[in-house]
């Protein structure tokens, strides 16, 4: 097969500890070099965290695997200071097209307004994202990546964990302080704990093509249901960059993975959809089934699970890599605090109850999503049919359409950590809910608003009236005026906050609100602020 | 207290006899899975009509048990 991408291999280096035979102790330990892995590196380097980070193998993901990137987890890659470089290369899209037979049934917009500095999605294949990342970690004296190191036991204490390594040079011991497993879906780290990491497995199996090809379609969603080109079955079309097109045909149970993954086997399927004469090279192909399953408990004493390695989802909607970021997003304040003895250890349970909610909500939604894409009877399959016929005469039946409902953020709307609402406030941003961004002006400087938090709390204060920073113990709730750090030009903020002179937001470090009230006092922002914090 | 209080169970249609008469010609040349297929959408095209998610719930569990709830009341 062709390739457009050279995979880079990074050099095998036997630590000191090993060489010395020493067992050190560190900060944190992540297992996985993956999306996940790497972004928690960043994450928590950036909020002055030492990490370690241990990978069995020494390249970046073999063939494109997660394509779509939505617009949350490049927030926060933004915060992270490599998502310029992802969106220059990737694909920007928000236009979704499901066709059923012959005739187009339904058309999406995921980002209908403007005023926001990232894209609804972005297409890049995951071997890019991954080779940036390295490249930002590597810049870091915060981080140290370990290729070829495999985990091999891992044994627990009341306060660290030992963790058993292989490396090229032998197996040696060391201990963390916290470990964060990245691992992925198969992740043995799980196994090492013995966690539960159950749920539904669908009987389908699809085939995953990506070809090279000159193409001037447009840079949409395309998705099949039952078209002609391939019946009974769906199939979708995505474009990657470098001329590279994922191609994605549903297979159903009986297909033989090792055959349908042979060349002379995708070749007509791909000719069938693009036309006999379409110039082509196939460049990677995989056969997969799929399940959506959750991991018991995100926490084992001081191993923290993140990404698929405690959560599944069917690919529909692409809620994998990009929940898994958010999982990261969640964590790594958290850590800091509690390594830095701000916050009680307990905050870390709240890892838990927010991102397994977070993940229960993206299963439900991938499940459903399979459920219409592979019904499970003659009768689901009438449902699904009538739906898509009645979705191209009537507008009803669009929003039962489902060929994946696209990776949005989760607001944490039963957490702990929320203060609730004493006044009313209209609009998305209740407590527990990521930040919208808007653009805003910093000296003069056009700017966007997410920009100017992150990097502990926030205190946004609308218009003139006296606030100041607000401190619980150590941690300190910085205020960001807005009128004077920052200008609300077009009044953009102020309408998606639902803001009037003198309204007041505390913002998590992960920049989601944890609470807000129609004026200034600090006694109700140091109580929200603890709470926060896990009731520090 | 009733289990469905917002399904109604009661007569409510004005020409029971007109109403099936109809419903059942529109099938009669159909195959089954015409029918099947058509029944499919006219259930979509009566919910989106209800709208009531209680409503549709009741119906759909109602449907899927006529007995249950004669069995409830008898206990």
């Amino acid at each position: 097969m062709f390739q457009t991408y050279q995979y880079p291999q990074y050099d095998y280096r036997q630590s000191e500890e090993q060489k010395a035979g020493t067992v050190k102790r560190h900060k944190v330990v992540v297992i996985g070099a993956g999306p996940i892995g790497l972004t928690a590196a960043l994450d928590f380097a950036q909020r002055g965290i030492h990490t370690v980070v241990l990978d069995d193998n020494n390249t970046v993901s073999i063939g494109s695997r997660a394509v779509c990137y939505a617009k949350r987890p490049l927030e926060i890659w933004d915060r992270l200071g490599c998502a310029t470089r992802m969106i220059d290369k990737g694909i920007e899209w928000k236009i979704g097209k499901v066709f059923f037979r012959d005739d187009l049934a339904y058309t999406f917009d995921l980002l209908p307004e403007d005023g926001h500095k990232i894209p609804a999605f972005i297409n890049l294949q995951q071997y890019y994202l991954e080779e940036y990342m390295v490249e930002e970690a590597q810049k870091s004296n915060l981080i140290d990546l370990r290729w070829k190191h495999k985990l091999l036991n891992l044994q627990q204490d009341d306060d660290h964990a030992v963790l058993t390594v292989e490396t090229p040079d032998g197996v040696f011991k060391m201990e963390a302080e916290w470990v964060v497993a990245c691992d992925g879906a198969n992740s043995d780290t799980r196994k090492m704990v013995g966690a539960g990491f159950s749920g539904q497995f669908f009987q389908d199996r699809f085939l995953i093509a990506d070809i090279i090809m000159k193409a001037d379609f447009p840079t949409e969603r395309w998705f099949w249901f039952d078209p002609p080109f391939h019946r009974g079955q769906s199939a979708l079309l995505h474009k990657q960059c470098d001329d590279v097109w994922r191609l994605d045909f549903q297979l159903g149970w009986e297909a033989d993975p090792e055959e349908e993954k042979k060349p002379e086997n995708i070749i007509p399927r791909v000719k069938a959809m693009l036309g006999e004469d379409k110039e082509f090279e196939l460049e990677w192909a995989s056969v997969y089934q799929f399940a959506c399953r959750r991991i018991d408990n995100f926490r084992y004493g001081r191993v923290l699970f993140a990404g698929d390695a405690a959560h599944q989802v069917s690919p529909f909607g692409a809620r994998g890599a990009n929940t898994g970021v958010q999982d990261i997003d969640n964590l790594g304040w958290k850590l800091k605090l509690v390594l830095d003895g701000d916050a009680p250890e307990s905050l870390i349970d709240s890892y838990h109850t927010e991102r397994a909610f977070a993940a229960d909500d993206n299963l439900l939604n991938s499940t459903r999503s399979t459920d219409f894409i592979t019904p499970k009877n003659e009768a689901s399959r009438r449902f699904r049919d009538a739906v898509l016929d009645l979705s191209e005469v009537t507008d009803f039946a669009k929003p039962l359409v489902n060929s994946g409902r696209l990776s949005a953020p989760t607001p944490y709307v039963e957490s702990p950590l929320n203060t609730a609402d004493e006044s009313s406030f209209a609009g998305a941003m209740t407590p527990g809910t990521c930040c919208a961004d808007a653009p805003v002006s910093v000296n003069g400087e056009a700017a966007w608003f997410l920009n100017q938090i992150g990097d502990g709390f926030t205190l946004l204060i609308f218009g003139d009236e006296a606030a100041e920073d607000v401190t619980a113990g150590n941690v300190r709730a910085r205020v960001l005026r807005v009128g004077k750090d920052l200008q609300d030009k077009d009044g953009t903020l102020a309408a998606r906050y639902d803001a009037a002179p003198g309204t007041v937001y505390l913002i998590r470090p992960d920049q989601h609100v944890a609470a807000r009230w129609r004026y200034f006092n600090d006694n109700k922002v140091e109580a929200a602020l603890k709470t926060a914090m896990g009731g520090a | 207290m009733p289990q469905t209080p917002k399904l109604n169970l009661t007569r409510n249609l004005p020409d029971p006899d007109g109403f099936y008469e109809y419903l059942v010609s529109s099938q009669r040349h159909m195959s089954d899975e015409d029918a099947n297929c058509m029944n499919a959408r006219l259930i979509l095209i009566l919910a989106n009509q209800i709208g009531d998610p209680d409503v549709l719930k009741a119906a759909i569990d109602f449907a899927a048990n006529p007995k249950a709830a004669e069995k409830r009341e008898a206990a």
